[in-house]
């Protein structure tokens, strides 16, 4: 997957996809009217972990920096949200939003720095050792809310609207989802993102062309350490509880997943496969009991079926799949 | 820190380092010669826990039970070397990652299905259950010297493997130039299984010999595997003799961080690794 041809990672999405797409924001637009309070607020978590997604895709599928330490960065927002709100009432999203992704590209810059001198099989191994540095910080201190984590009482609130309302929740999530990946795309195409997706084609060539690598590489990762952090807020505020698992080993790896289960390098797959995975990842945990054998019970040995049978199989993900066959279609229509 | 003290924690920070070098050394050889990463090396530290404990049971024999759970491992190796790893060789490392993370899954799983998820311990064998004594308050428990000496053996069986035989010749080539090894008509295929093996057999056996002195729980290869690889960072990816240094510093570093800086600790190890990072960027030993 090293080599970055753009059929196989749909940098440009045909218009079809991007048809789907729209189609796709305006199907979630109508989830709080058709159906339960209990699916909405399931598909806003999907949102959020579609958020986290697209981050961390900016540094794997257009950077190509495959980090297994990325939920820190998750967590650390997270955090910062449990630590503003005081016990008794809640807290201006307008100071702490800020607050809360500045500590996570704080931590992501700081982080950084180390990490991003450091090549291939090396920056997976260094960024998963940090996270769990962070985990271990979080997990070891009473202070910090120890294995036991924070609950927050209250979600932050915004003035003019109202969060606690689980309906304006949902729209706010879904708005910051589609801003993330619009800003995203942006990017993409911007000359910062250029040079992002030529370091991932070739790192020296670039080098030799005089970018300075290092700082874009930084720069990218302390963003997407900063995005991740919204996500992490969101997910603090919606589920109103954090705990060290938020920055484990497991959700890092659950992140790569779903950006290879989407497709790399586009957002649009990381939000597809976030969708996909947490969505598979209910259906494990929902399964029944068979003869005395609680199948549901067993979810990780299925997950981790599935996964193996993904990488064997289809390792570009559904959003290659998807454009593998409308290709197959294309080539019909010629023949 | 009086001397009889010092005496334990070195002893300690010793035994833990080679515990950590009998996984390491497995992950660096396994990624410095097949380019495999490894995420579910964790696993096969707990797989030879649980076989310890399980065989020991049933055979009523901790020695017993490792030198039988050692053959198992093996074959555990050889069969997963057949089936999965011999088909992501080549491939990019984000699948390495993704196949290795499924297989934790699906070991965790069948751990629970087999042997549950209750915490378990293994009785220390009654010849080594003594210990010596190094002041009148403070003494040293035999099983751990017997911990650090069945290391020192393995390692020193690896180095001579590796260094002396031709066998180790051949693996040496192998990582050394994969087209030209075959050229000459060497089995690589072969090679590749036996290393894997082997790698699985050393972190299996690292869990066995580790069982009595720490309990078995779920998910306990977990925290192992993120300390094999501060280690392999630090010692720098397919160096066994860095592995080995990195370990025994790895070990002396958190041993008596704990002792020294207990509000710290769980940190100092990866502050250890940020400084090495700095310094140089591929680990002490690049290969």
């Amino acid at each position: 997957m090293s080599a970055g041809a753009p059929s196989t990672r749909m940098e440009l999405l045909p218009k079809s996809v991007q048809l789907s797409l729209w189609m796709g924001v305006a199907a979630l637009a109508a989830v709080p009217f058709v159906t339960s309070e209990f699916h909405s607020s399931m598909v806003a978590k999907m949102m959020i972990l579609g958020i986290f997604a697209m981050s961390l895709d900016l540094l794997q599928g257009v950077t190509g920096l495959v980090s297994l330490g990325h939920a820190a960065y998750f967590g650390i927002a997270g955090y910062a949200l449990a630590f503003l709100t005081p016990q008794g009432e809640s807290v201006s999203l307008w100071w702490t939003l800020p607050a809360a992704v500045a500590a996570a590209a704080l931590t992501g810059l700081l982080i950084g720095f180390f990490v991003v001198r450091t090549h291939g099989i090396y920056f997976i191994m260094v960024t998963m050792a940090f996270a769990q540095m962070l985990f271990y910080l979080f997990f070891d201190n009473k202070a910090l809310g120890g294995s036991d984590g924070i609950y927050i009482n209250f979600k932050p609130n915004a003035g003019f609207f109202d969060l606690e309302n689980k309906r304006v929740f949902y729209y706010f999530t879904l708005a910051t989802m589609v801003l993330c990946y619009l800003f995203l795309r942006r990017l993409l195409w911007s000359p910062f993102g250029r040079a992002l997706a030529g370091i991932r084609v070739n790192e020296h060539r670039m080098r030799a062309l005089g970018f300075g690598t290092f700082g874009y590489k930084l720069a990218a990762f302390t963003l997407a350490a900063a995005l991740a952090g919204l996500a992490g807020y969101l997910w603090g505020a919606q589920t109103g509880f954090v705990n060290p698992e938020l920055m484990g080993f497991h959700m890092s790896a659950h992140a790569i997943m779903m950006v290879i289960l989407g497709g790399m390098g586009n957002f649009a797959g990381a939000i597809l496969g976030a969708f996909a995975f947490e969505y598979l990842l209910h259906l494990a945990k929902d399964l029944p009991t068979v003869g005395g054998f609680h199948i549901g019970k067993h979810w990780q040995l299925w997950m981790g079926i599935f996964i193996v049978l993904i990488v064997a199989f289809a390792p570009r993900g559904l959003l290659g799949l998807i454009g593998r066959l409308s290709r197959r279609g294309q080539e019909d229509e010629h023949a | 820190m009086e001397f009889a003290n010092f005496l334990i924690q070195l002893l300690n920070s010793a035994q833990y380092g080679l515990l950590l070098f009998m996984l390491a050394a497995g992950l660096t050889l396994i990624f410095g010669i097949m380019g495999v990463v490894n995420l579910a090396h964790g696993s096969f530290y707990m797989l030879g826990a649980y076989l310890a404990w399980w065989l020991a049971a049933r055979t009523g024999s901790l020695v017993l039970a490792i030198i039988l759970g050692s053959g198992l491992s093996v074959v555990f190796g050889l069969v997963l070397e057949r089936l999965l790893f011999r088909h992501f060789y080549g491939r990019d490392h984000l699948d390495q990652v993704l196949l290795t993370f499924g297989l934790i899954y699906i070991f965790e799983e069948l751990r629970a299905i087999l042997w549950g998820d209750d915490v378990h311990s293994v009785a220390v064998p009654e010849a080594l259950s003594a210990s010596i004594p190094l002041t009148d308050t403070l003494s040293y428990p035999v099983y751990r010297l017997f911990v650090s000496a069945v290391c020192v053996a393995l390692a020193i069986a690896l180095y001579v493997l590796i260094a002396r035989t031709r066998l180790g010749m051949r693996i040496r080539a192998g990582a050394f130039n994969r087209e030209m090894t075959e050229a000459l008509g060497i089995n690589i295929k072969r090679i590749y299984a036996l290393v894997f093996a082997l790698g699985v057999a050393l972190a299996s056996v690292a869990g066995m010999v580790a069982a009595p002195i720490s309990s078995l729980y779920p998910n306990m290869g977990s925290q192992v595997l993120i300390m094999c690889f501060v280690v392999v960072v630090i010692g720098g990816i397919g160096s066994v003799r860095g592995a080995l240094i990195a370990a025994m510093l790895v070990g002396l570093v958190d041993t008596f961080g704990k002792v020294l800086l207990p509000s710290v600790a769980g940190m100092l190890v990866y502050m250890l690794m940020a400084a090495v990072l700095l310094w140089k960027p591929e680990g002490l030993f690049k290969t």
